[in-house]
């Protein structure tokens, strides 16, 4: 069964690109576009992978992860943010939030799948 | 980049991108605003900061590098400004808004594949970044490389080497959700391995964590693959475990990988994660993205869909009840539906004004400045919706109103104060929805209009007849003629040769009316009525000889059968109506048409009385009356060609086509017999509805 992947960012653009790249490899994935909408997906259903953007209205992506994390549903689920810093904070942030990888933006699709199969193969 | 891959619909990337761009621009306006006006909150500049983070997250994977350049900069002030380390002094928001106008014209110039100037917006950069240089700290973030990965440097080398590898996982590394057991996958594809795993951290199964990891590895690798390739492995739990890295055969090298201990992070993590979820309330998402394409096909195919229950609805009139009770009950369900469907169809369509009124308070503000005057602006009723279509072409005349209540309308600080009237003016900017159509006022408190110097400019161009004493209301709208300008001073703000006229004149094409109204020394107030959509006429159907037209209700003044004594006719004008005192010229619509068996004395027919722009008011010579009724535009030029004096089609409820007439061109027709359509109306109606059918 293909794996589940959930990406979150508030920005369409974003969110179309990673969705496009993803199906093309064969994954299924959904979309939302704030923390609050993506648990409100997580809520539906069984993912097995999170792709999450840090700076969203609504609830961020610090919020999103600590709130994954802390619950039930896919507290082992891999999460990797995406990010446009180059430098550490934002990684450190997420990384001290639960996530389990990131990935700089631009990144080619090759990269991030790539990185999807590094974490959830 | 994300451009890679021949299948990649990146057209439509960018097309949803720029679209994106675009709410995003106007989000950060409105919220500059907001943090201009000092009515900002946090949620304002974390806005503000989404807003030029998400236009650089999208420029970077299209590889606008301009774009990247210019809103990295732009971002890092505004991260520099959340974290409270620059101050928002005006100076900073004026830069901000500055800044916020070069990033629109970044973004238009990567739209239309535009190159920009090499120096483009470089003062505002420079600001930028000497503001963030007053910042401690943050100037390395601006001056970094635009949010790159730098590429991992492969060191050139040649031919297999061994590494040591321990790698002990801090015990809750395994709730971040990274799995050992792929590290060691990705660490064999770069090579050989052995791996020598230490259990000795294993506690007792009874108390045993099933979520901590206890265990720890020794790995032996030999690859071809640098040493920051192993490194790269590791990348994302460097700071979850102790890590160590050396090569094993130049051991007096001992490039020592340091390792990285730093078991005191381990706590904020376990700690962070502990947090209550107390915002998990799911909010299901309100709305969709549609493309407009979809809404007006779904607008035009309801309009046929109104067309055919109209025509049902005629033939249906002539059954006879008692025979088809339920034929006639059902046409009777269909018309409702029809109409319900077609009003929430126009509502998807609908948008609040809010996007066009959320531009007002930068164009008084930047013109007051310019002007040296005070001025504020105060909206209202931002929510009234009304359709795109019209939205999209509020904004011209509503910026020139906007500008010459400004520019003609306030006075200057010092000739305010002389007047007893506080030092700044105000303009307020309304909209509300009134009887099916939107109202938007624009008023101000300034000096008013000078109806006598209005009417002593009036006459002295000739555009008031010497003897003919116009009423107060009447002066007041002279403003609204072609060329009229009542500044002293021919200014380069609204006095451009571009008057209130061709705000009438804008306001107008949309179907809309504008008026004024007027009190020396304490204001004017400019109102527009606009109808909710373009797609739907309220019209009068007329007959003329057997063609049937549409004369579009904002446009008649009043319909009347006059008598043969107020007919005169002028030489060289054509006839006129003398009508309470004034002369109406009149227009005979079966001579503009080329009609035959029409009715040609007016006193016979009806003429109806409409308003066109340049020549005020003109008598319209019909056969009938039919009705008054909604119809659905349908754009001639798509179906046929354009004709003068006609601004499109309708079918009716007969199946019959009807020209809509446009009103404002019929006196120039009129005038002019060589610009008559060279065809009869007839085989023009009979054209267009043969490429009507053809079309549908």
């Amino acid at each position: 069964m293909a794996k589940r992947i959930l990406a979150v960012d508030d920005s369409k653009t974003m969110r179309d690109m990673v969705s496009f790249t993803l199906k093309k490899a064969g994954f299924e994935v959904a979309e939302a576009e704030d923390g609050k909408a993506a648990l409100n997906v997580l809520g539906g259903g069984k993912f097995d992978l999170i792709i999450t953007d840090l700076n969203m209205p609504n609830m961020d992506g610090i919020s999103l992860i600590k709130n994954v994390r802390s619950g039930s549903s896919h507290r082992a689920v891999p999460i990797l943010i995406l990010t446009t810093e180059s430098d550490g904070t934002k990684k450190a942030d997420g990384k001290a939030a639960g996530a389990t990888g990131w990935l700089v933006k631009p990144f080619s699709p090759d990269k991030l799948i790539e990185l999807i199969q590094r974490v959830c193969p | 980049m994300m451009s890679e891959g021949e299948a990649y619909p990146l057209e439509q990337f960018r097309k949803t991108y720029f679209e994106e761009c675009a709410e995003l621009l106007d989000v950060l306006q409105a919220n500059l605003e907001l943090l201009a006006a000092g009515a900002g909150s946090e949620e304002t500049l974390h806005a503000i900061f989404r807003a030029v983070h998400s236009i650089k997250g999208g420029a970077g994977a299209f590889g606008f590098s301009s774009l990247v350049a210019f809103s990295h900069v732009f971002e890092s002030l505004l991260d520099a400004l959340r974290e409270q380390k620059v101050d928002a002094t005006p100076d900073v928001t004026q830069l901000l808004l500055r800044a916020s106008d070069a990033l629109a014209d970044i973004v238009n110039a990567a739209r239309s594949e535009r190159a920009l100037p090499i120096d483009f917006a470089s003062d505002i950069l420079t600001g930028m970044e000497e503001a963030l240089a007053g910042a401690s700290g943050a100037t390395a973030a601006a001056s970094a490389t635009s949010g790159i990965e730098p590429v991992a440097a492969h060191a050139a080398v040649k031919g297999e080497r061994s590494y040591r590898v321990v790698f002990t996982p801090h015990t809750e590394m395994l709730q971040k959700a990274n799995e050992p057991l792929l590290l060691v996958r990705q660490l064999r594809k770069l090579g050989g391995l052995t791996v020598d795993v230490d259990m000795s951290r294993l506690p007792a199964f009874e108390v045993l964590e099933p979520e901590a990891a206890y265990l720890s590895w020794t790995f032996v690798l030999e690859t071809g693959a640098p040493q920051s390739a192993i490194h790269e492995v590791f990348e994302f739990v460097e700071d979850d475990c102790d890590l160590l890295i050396e090569p094993l055969q130049q051991a007096a090298e001992a490039v020592s990988a340091a390792p990285t201990a730093n078991a005191t992070e381990a706590a904020p993590a376990v700690a962070a994660a502990a947090e209550p979820s107390a915002t998990v309330a799911p909010t299901p998402s309100q709305s969709i993205r549609v493309d407009v394409d979809k809404v007006d096909r779904l607008v035009n195919l309801v309009g046929e869909l109104v067309i055919t229950q109209a025509m049902l609805t005629e033939q249906g009139s002539l059954l006879p009840v008692d025979q088809y009770p339920a034929m006639i009950q059902g046409i009777e369900a269909l018309a409702q539906s029809a109409r319900e469907l077609q009003e929430s169809v126009m509502a998807i369509r609908a948008q609040p004004v809010k996007s066009v009124f959320a531009r007002m308070p930068r164009v008084v503000r930047d013109l007051a400045a310019t002007l040296g005057k005070e001025v504020k602006i105060v909206t209202s009723g931002e929510m009234t919706e009304i359709d795109k279509t019209v939205i999209e072409q509020l904004n011209d005349p509503l910026t020139h109103m906007i500008r010459n209540a400004l520019d003609h309308g306030i006075e200057s600080p010092d000739d305010r104060v002389a007047a007893g009237k506080p030092r700044q003016g105000t303009i307020h900017l309304s909209a509300a929805q009134r009887s099916g159509r939107i109202v938007i006022e624009v008023s101000d408190d300034g000096r008013g209009l000078n109806r006598e110097k209005v009417l002593a400019k009036a006459r002295d161009r000739g555009l008031v007849a010497p003897g003919v004493n116009p009423s107060e209301e009447e002066i007041d709208n002279l403003i609204f003629l072609p060329a009229f300008s009542t500044a002293d001073v021919v200014s380069n703000i609204s006095g451009r040769g571009v008057g209130m006229d061709v705000v009438k004149r804008n306001v107008q094409a949309l179907g809309g009316r504008i008026s004024v109204q007027s009190r020396f020394g304490a204001g004017s107030r400019f109102t527009m009525s606009l109808p909710l959509t373009l797609a739907v006429v309220d019209g009068m159907v007329v007959s003329v000889g057997k063609e049937t037209f549409i004369v579009p209700l904002t446009a008649i003044i009043e319909s009347l059968r006059p008598q043969p004594a107020d007919i005169n006719p002028v030489v060289g004008r054509g006839d006129v109506l003398a009508l309470r005192g004034e002369y109406l010229p009149l227009t005979y619509l079966h001579s503009s048409f080329a009609i035959e068996s029409a009715v040609t004395d007016p006193c016979q027919g009806i003429v109806i009385i409409v308003q066109t722009e340049g020549a005020g008011r003109i008598g319209v010579v019909v056969d009938e009356l039919l009705g008054q009724q909604q119809v659905v535009v349908k754009s001639l030029e798509a179906n046929y060609d354009a004709v003068d004096g006609i601004s499109g089609a309708t079918i009716l409820g007969n199946g019959r086509v009807a020209l809509i007439l446009d009103v404002a061109r019929l006196r120039e027709i009129g005038d002019k017999p060589g610009m008559r359509m060279t065809k009869p109306a007839r085989e023009t109606t009979s054209e267009v509805r043969e490429d009507m059918n053809h079309a549908a």
